[in-house]
């Protein structure tokens, strides 16, 4: 009956490392599935680096050489030097103060209106479902449609608010057609961080609320002083992907003002020297120069403000 | 707590939302169907209606040319980039192999990337390749950029589905493939059809690839079509014709948006803050 | 229906570590065995082995006489439970009992059959037709059950299947498993961390401690005579006393006095297979209240004062909890017990005992009361190794 596999023996069994031959004939089933890992994740793999990776370090290449395509026969390698016809231009620093002014503005304004529309969309009382419906269809809205729409709108005579706000042309000045195109940015992704931070606000324990109320708290004290640490990697995750998705800026810039009146992002003056210019070599450049500073801020959120990076929220495309 | 005044006030606000959300969409229906008289005359709502503008758009070669091109380049991207994606999302989920955490934090990268960088690149490689203004030429980078997302969707609703249900499986007699076939595909298929989904929207989206990439209507998508309108005429104000096609390809999103709210909402923040 | 043999049983896993070690186990055709053991101990790895969802490192199991070790699950014949009930969301409880005998490619009729008949031992019949979401809990383990049964494998096997129910339905359900079992007569191996589910539903239980068999036996064995300080720690709600002792001048002193040494004891001693230093075992309904001790028994026993500190008036009995002077008694075994228990922060400062009084005792808290004990009841360990020294011929003989 009782089997005699007691006390004078061990307690703990001896542990000692494996044998060669029985580490091979033990991880069977471990290769086994690491091979069946390898196998599901290589089409993945292959198309993002060969159509993402690859590229990327032949535009690095492309960037170190003198390349025009209207003069495909004077094409030379000339090391930095259009790093240095870059960033000693004066166009490249314009368009790199526009498209600073308007990340930093819009993140900001819809990190600010988003909070609120996520706040109303997670505790409205009524029509839930339409509050969230009509979020997502700036979400879902193709953006040269809206910038369309916005372009119209302000076109003095055909468009109401142009009619509504001033006599002139909004879009044929600086400022008001920058500020425009801030307005555009935002109402299209607002929406999108709203959402993100929604995600964030449903983690915030409502026990933890109703304790902060019991202790006397005003709903603007639950909200900064509960609400707002708990959802801060929420908040850090949205900023991290708006702002990096804000400095891409390009859409609504091409259709409301094509880029007029220095209205040009780093976006555009690429695109511009690349696709219309056909200037393969300066193109590159500006293009690399834009993955370094996009490089640069993500690494500083998550160093700096220790944004979780991997793992983290979703990116939502325009 | 408060009931009646606090209904009232949260129902203006989420009034105050949807009228945000709607205003740009119902300008650019209202421009759709105005004449072509009425289209300056700045009013919101139109005086004079009419279809015009629709028959026209879709008599011209350039818009039904660029919509056909529209439709299928999304949907062969978004086929490829979710089977694709599902495979993998599956590995991430649930096996263990190494370079798996390069896998997810290469495709993060790739997500945060400045579409424009690679523009310049994809430029002239498909120039060379034969691939430019070519249907691959768009579905190639669309999958590229698609498939972060859907990674990232599908691997938190596998995570979600519990192990123990393929080992049950197992122990009732189904071989690993019949276990992921009866079992773990139904359950992964509402997460699998909501990705599908997002992936298409951002198909759909896209500008600037397609306007890098693409010269004529071979391959044209819409968005690009749009910024060249002409109108039927030289002198022509293509204000009305711009706005009906812009309509008309607004209207699927808003379709899918309307009917899979619940879905769109939780894809879109099943993984997120989780971390 | 079939015996399962586990001959010199091994798991080890490629980083070394070892989950099971050289388990060697005879189970019975019909035979109701539990694995039962505290977190950790393998008894889920071996489960799993039994049932082919893991390797096995070293040693043969044999169902029915042939070797399994390289068998798929589905060839194995036998059928598990989950802790988790793994019940498949989207099928109805119907088509989940009919799944493993679709995959069979049985036929219409007599799938139907089965199930009906599964579904009427386990009395899930008006359930055949809603998904699992809208079952509770004990409905949902049944479902499991049921499409555990459908197969009539040569086994069962379940993984802690109680553990997710509460107090009250774990009682109901252990019935109705034991009930299944004995009417099926199948072989059935059970793992629960459990220890009152080990001795009401086992014919045998297996304790498990650490990857290595501490003792297998019916449940009462185990009780009485349990091979070493894991084993009669683990046994036993509430656990057995342990206090320190030491054998000086021909009695063992403890908190509890002068305890008297036998003839063999003292053998031992004095021939060093008995360390000075050990642990007295006593449990909690070997003591009593000394003015309730008639005549004939208090010679068996010996007395001893000590103040109270709670009594707890269960109604058929008083559980009174007594401090001693003098150390705790520790040792690698009851820190583990300790741990896993979850009483690792106990108060310092004397031992903490528990005894089991009569009802018709008039204890109260607060000053000394006098309590006798039962001598013949004692066990005594050895710490350094927590074997059982006063075991006999497989007997706890007392310390006479």
């Amino acid at each position: 009956m009782s089997a005699p596999t007691t006390a004078a023996a061990k307690h703990r069994a001896e542990e000692k490392p494996l044998s060669k031959a029985e580490k091979a004939r033990l991880s069977e089933g471990k290769r086994a599935e690491r091979r069946l890992g390898w196998l599901l994740c290589a089409p993945a793999a292959i198309v993002m680096l060969g159509v993402a990776g690859y590229p990327i370090l032949y535009s690095v290449w492309l960037s170190l050489q003198r390349y025009d395509l209207k003069f495909p026969d004077d094409r030379e390698f000339v090391g930095l030097s259009n790093y240095v016809t870059v960033l000693s231009n004066q166009y490249w620093w314009t368009a790199f103060g526009v498209t600073m002014l308007i990340t930093v503005v819009t993140v900001v304004v819809e990190l600010v209106l988003g909070m609120a529309l996520a706040v109303i969309m997670h505790r409205t009382l009524v029509g839930r479902g339409i509050v969230r419906t009509a979020a997502l269809i700036p979400y879902g809205i193709v953006t040269v449609v809206a910038a369309f729409s916005w372009r119209y709108a302000w076109t003095p005579g055909t468009g109401y608010l142009a009619n509504l706000f001033s006599d002139s042309a909004p879009l044929t000045e600086r400022a008001s057609s920058l500020a425009i195109i801030m307005l555009a940015e935002i109402w299209k992704t607002t929406p999108f961080m709203a959402l993100l931070l929604m995600a964030g606000l449903a983690l915030v324990p409502e026990d933890l609320l109703k304790a902060a109320a019991m202790d006397g708290a005003t709903a603007w004290q639950r909200f900064t002083k509960v609400m707002l640490p708990v959802m801060k990697p929420a908040i850090l995750v949205a900023l991290l992907f708006r702002t990096l998705d804000a400095f891409r800026v390009f859409d609504n810039i091409y259709v409301l003002t094509a880029g007029a009146n220095e209205t040009s992002s780093v976006s555009m003056l690429a695109y511009n020297n690349l696709i219309k210019g056909l200037n393969l070599g300066i193109g590159s450049t500006m293009s690399v120069l834009i993955f370094l500073t996009v490089a640069i801020i993500a690494f500083v959120f998550v160093k700096l403000f220790g944004t979780a990076a991997p793992g983290s929220s979703d990116e939502g495309r325009r | 707590m408060e009931a009646r005044g606090a209904k009232w006030r949260w129902g203006l606000l989420d009034v105050v939302v949807v009228v945000f959300a709607l205003v740009p969409v119902l300008w650019i229906m209202s421009l759709s169907f105005k004449t072509t008289a009425t289209l300056t005359d700045g009013h919101f709502i139109p005086r004079e209606w009419t279809l015009e503008n629709y028959k026209t758009i879709f008599q011209t070669d350039q818009f039904v040319r660029a919509l056909v091109n529209s439709i299928g380049i999304a949907l062969i991207s978004t086929l490829i980039a979710v089977v694709l994606g599902t495979m993998a999302a599956y590995a991430i989920a649930r096996l263990d192999f190494p370079g798996k955490g390069a896998l997810v934090g290469v495709s993060l990268l790739i997500a945060m990337f400045p579409q424009v960088s690679l523009v310049s690149p994809l430029f002239d490689i498909e120039r060379r390749l034969g691939l430019f203004d070519t249907w691959p030429g768009l579905i190639l980078p669309y999958i590229t950029f698609a498939l972060p997302l859907t990674i990232y969707t599908l691997s938190a609703f596998f995570k979600q589905i519990p192990w123990d249900l393929e080992k049950a499986a197992k122990m009732d007699g189904a071989t690993q493939g019949e276990a992921f076939r009866k079992v773990i595909a139904p359950l992964a298929a509402p997460g699998v059809f909501t990705t599908a989904i997002l992936a298409f929207i951002f198909c759909w989206n896209d500008f600037l690839f397609a306007i890098s990439l693409t010269s004529t209507e071979r391959s044209r998508t819409v968005p690009v079509a749009l910024s060249f309108f002409t109108g039927d005429s030289q002198f022509e104000d293509p204000t009305g014709s711009i706005s009906a096609a812009a309509v008309v390809i607004t209207i699927p999103i808003i379709l899918f948006v309307l009917f899979f709210q619940r879905r769109i909402v939780s894809g879109l923040t099943s993984g997120a803050v989780k971390g | 229906m079939a015996e399962i043999v586990l001959d010199k049983v091994g798991k080890q896993y490629p980083d070394g570590t070892v989950a099971v070690s050289d388990v060697d186990l005879e189970i019975a055709d019909g035979e109701f065995v539990i694995l039962v053991g505290p977190s950790g101990c393998g008894k889920s790895t071996l489960l799993n082995m039994i049932a082919g969802l893991e390797d096995i490192s070293s040693g043969e199991l044999r169902i029915g006489g042939d070797r399994m070790n390289e068998k798929a699950p589905r060839d194995r014949d036998i059928a598990m439970v989950f802790q988790s009930y793994a019940l498949y969301p989207n099928m109805t409880v119907r088509e989940n009992m009919a799944f493993p005998l679709r995959l069979a490619k049985l036929d219409k009729a007599t799938i139907d059959e089965k199930v009906g008949e599964a579904a009427k031992v386990l009395e899930l019949t008006e359930l055949l037709d809603r998904k699992p979401a809208n079952l509770s809990g004990g409905q949902r383990q049944r479902v499991a059950m049921g499409r555990a049964i459908v197969r009539s494998p040569k086994a069962f096997l379940m993984d802690e299947p109680l553990s997710n129910l509460d107090a009250k339905l774990r009682v109901q359900m252990r019935t109705v498993v034991s009930r299944l079992q004995k009417r099926l007569g199948t072989t059935t191996v059970y793992v629960t961390h459990d220890q009152t589910e080990a001795m009401t539903l086992g014919d045998r239980v297996v304790v498990l401690r650490a990857g290595v068999v501490q003792q297998v036996g019916d449940p009462q064995t185990l009780y009485d005579h349990p091979n070493n300080l894991f084993v009669a720690g683990f046994i036993g709600s509430p656990a057995m006393n342990f206090l320190s002792a030491q054998a000086s001048d021909g009695v063992l002193r403890t908190a509890l006095g002068d305890v008297p040494i036998g003839e063999r004891l003292r053998g031992m001693l004095e021939r060093g297979e008995a360390p000075q230093e050990m642990i007295l075992g006593i449990r909690p309904e070997h003591f009593e209240d000394a003015a309730l001790v008639d005549e004939a028994a208090r010679g068996k026993g010996k007395e001893f004062e000590a103040p109270v500190e709670l009594v707890e008036s269960m109604g058929s009995d008083k559980y009174v909890y007594l401090t001693v002077e003098g150390e705790r008694a520790s040792s690698a075994e009851l820190e583990e017990l300790a741990a896993d228990s979850g009483a690792t922060d106990l108060p310092a400062g004397g031992a903490n005992l528990v005894t089991r009084l009569s009802a018709e005792s008039r204890v109260r808290e607060g000053g000394p009361y006098k309590v006798w004990f039962n001598l013949e009841k004692i066990h005594l360990f050895d710490p350094s190794d927590g074997r059982n020294i006063t075991l006999h011929e497989g007997r706890a003989a007392g310390v006479s």
